[in-house]
């Protein structure tokens, strides 16, 4: 059994230890801005969601890349991006119909979550609430972006 | 069963692949017509600007990787298909039989019909012997005259200069890349193009081209005379369909396919730049000439040439586009649609733009430039025709929440 992300948004408070987390490993920065994991504000709401790429199984950015930069971890499952294979054209920032694929101008090369390989995630591990686990799962990717979402809208006047 | 697949290309390379995937001992021929490794044509812009080398290019990067799947990979160009005896003429006269014919075979660049079009230093940028031909010409110093600015014309525009080039870039129509992009932001990306130096003309249309003294006088209409060690005709591409004539496949602005990808002629499919199918969006025919059209198209036809069922929802038009270092995107209906509503969001000075168009509660189209975090939400609202209730008013005060409208309308479901 493969494991995914299991974000519980119920359990997020914006801490955006996730964002600091994800951006220290792949960059050795605090720039949060440079995550790959980033926490939506919903301010009328009250609530948080953190939000990453479910490495679904559709994986429109791997079949939108002309040039095979986006591969799939046979172990992990984990659609990841071949940096020096990468030329930038940006493609699969817009083939993602989750948003999940970004341009970093400072590499000119897109970047998406990896899962961190399969260890065990920098985001998870560093969510001090539990909202970002890393499980067993068998979802497709909508299902985990609902599973994730939760209700984004506690104001059923808002509906 | 024999499968011939036309063309090279991702949605050639894709449908064979696909094809083997359905069919563990099926015959399947795939036709290269350039005497190339498959390559993907949308790298060569970065081939241009020093970015990758020729084997960045490559569609697939293992070189065995067809051999590997039993994919006959063989160079030859087609010149005509004969639907009756279900053969394929190749230009060395060679014939090659086929039981179901995949017609994946793009398009090629159009040349004005102006005197002089055909003089040596007038190239085109379209095939990797094209990209060969720039870089074997170009130095710091040419004089590069551009005509054309549209994806392609644009999207070269980093290479020439990277190469050190002196480049005027002539326009046409009023705009740059004015198939994808509104007025505002084609004016974005002009006036970005003259603040990095390099001259754009709009509204300019060469009369002939001429054999100077050691180089090519380019005469504007009123007289005047640009001096060009090169001219690159950028002026738009037309689908290679002449190989069907006589064989009763309908061709409009490309192949009509229905929804299988099927021509109507029996064994013969298309897909990719060569195909027209159905916008998802508005319910026009469409060529739309984008990668992952192509790689879904050549995947949906191999799946029905191979006997499984899959079918085509309608295709999405939807691009980006990095002119010199300013991104800009278009998705679905970006002019907007008949009784629909538009809100826009600018701030020039920093280079950046979003326009939304609506149609009662759903989003249908947009343009942006600068703009590229989260992107591919424009393509879940437009394309997943999402209902957006609240968020419509919302993202009319705020454009710019685009993520959050995905995630709140989306994942309610």
């Amino acid at each position: 059994m493969q494991k995914s992300l299991k974000i519980d948004p119920n359990k997020c408070t914006g801490c955006l230890q996730c964002e600091m987390a994800c951006a220290t490993k792949h960059h050795g920065t605090f720039t949060i801005s440079r995550s790959r994991i980033k926490v939506f504000s919903f301010e009328a709401e009250g609530r948080k969601v953190p939000y990453t790429c479910t490495q679904c199984d559709e994986a429109w950015c791997l079949h939108a890349c002309p040039v095979e930069a986006i591969r799939k971890d046979a172990r992990t499952g984990a659609k990841y991006v071949k940096d020096d294979l990468c030329v930038g054209c940006k493609v699969c920032t817009i083939a993602c119909p989750f948003g999940t694929v970004n341009y970093v101008a400072a590499t000119g090369k897109v970047q998406k979550c990896d899962l961190c390989g399969g260890d065990q995630p920098a985001c998870a591990q560093a969510c001090p609430t539990g909202a970002i686990t890393y499980v067993d799962a068998d979802w497709t990717g909508l299902d985990r972006m609902r599973q994730w979402a939760g209700k984004t809208d506690t104001n059923p006047a808002a509906v | 069963m024999r499968h011939l697949i036309l063309g090279a290309g991702p949605a050639g390379v894709t449908a064979a692949e696909t094809l083997r995937r359905a069919d563990r001992d099926t015959t399947i021929t795939l036709l290269e017509g350039e005497g190339e490794v498959p390559y993907a044509r949308m790298a060569l812009p970065y081939l241009l600007a020093g970015r990758i080398d020729e084997t960045g290019l490559r569609l697939r990067t293992d070189a065995d990787h067809f051999r590997r799947l039993g994919i006959d990979l063989r160079h030859g160009r087609a010149i005509k298909v004969d639907a009756a005896a279900r053969t394929v003429t190749l230009a060395d006269g060679a014939t090659l039989p086929y039981d179901r014919l995949l017609v994946a075979t793009g398009s090629r660049p159009t040349l004005q019909r102006i005197p002089g079009i055909d003089l040596p230093g007038v190239h085109t940028c379209w095939t990797l012997a094209d990209a060969r031909a720039l870089l074997a010409r170009a130095r710091p110093g040419t004089r590069v005259v551009q005509m054309g600015a549209g994806f392609v014309g644009c999207i070269i525009i980093q290479g020439l200069v990277h190469l050190g080039v002196d480049l005027t870039v002539l326009v046409r129509s009023g705009r740059m890349v004015s198939r994808m992009m509104d007025p505002p932001s084609s004016a974005l990306i002009r006036r970005w193009c003259q603040a990095q130096g390099v001259t754009v003309r709009v509204d300019t249309l060469p009369e002939r081209i001429t054999q100077g003294d050691g180089h090519l006088d380019v005469h504007l209409p009123g007289g005047e005379r640009l001096p060009a060690d090169l001219y690159l005709c950028l002026v738009g591409v037309k689908p290679n369909v002449e190989l069907l004539a006589g064989t009763g496949v309908r061709i409009e602005g490309g192949i009509q396919v229905d929804d299988t990808m099927a021509t109507g002629v029996d064994g013969i499919y298309a897909a990719g730049d060569v195909a027209e199918h159905v916008d998802v969006v508005t319910g026009a025919r469409l060529v739309n000439a984008i990668q992952p059209n192509a790689v879904d198209q050549g995947r949906i036809a191999a799946l029905n040439m191979a006997g499984r069922s899959a079918a085509s929802r309608g295709t999405f038009p939807f691009n980006i586009l990095d002119t010199l270092g300013l991104k800009s995107s278009s998705f679905g209906a970006w002019q907007g649609v008949e009784g629909g509503e538009a809100v826009e969001v600018t701030d020039p000075a920093r280079y950046r733009y979003l326009k939304l168009q609506f149609k009662d509660d759903r989003l249908v189209g947009a343009n942006a430039v600068g703009l590229t975090e989260h992107i591919g939400a424009l393509r879940g609202l437009i394309e997943g025709k999402v209902p957006l209730g609240p968020w419509k008013a919302r993202l009319q005060a705020n454009p710019s929440l685009l993520m959050e409208a995905w995630l709140a309308c989306k994942l309610k479901a």
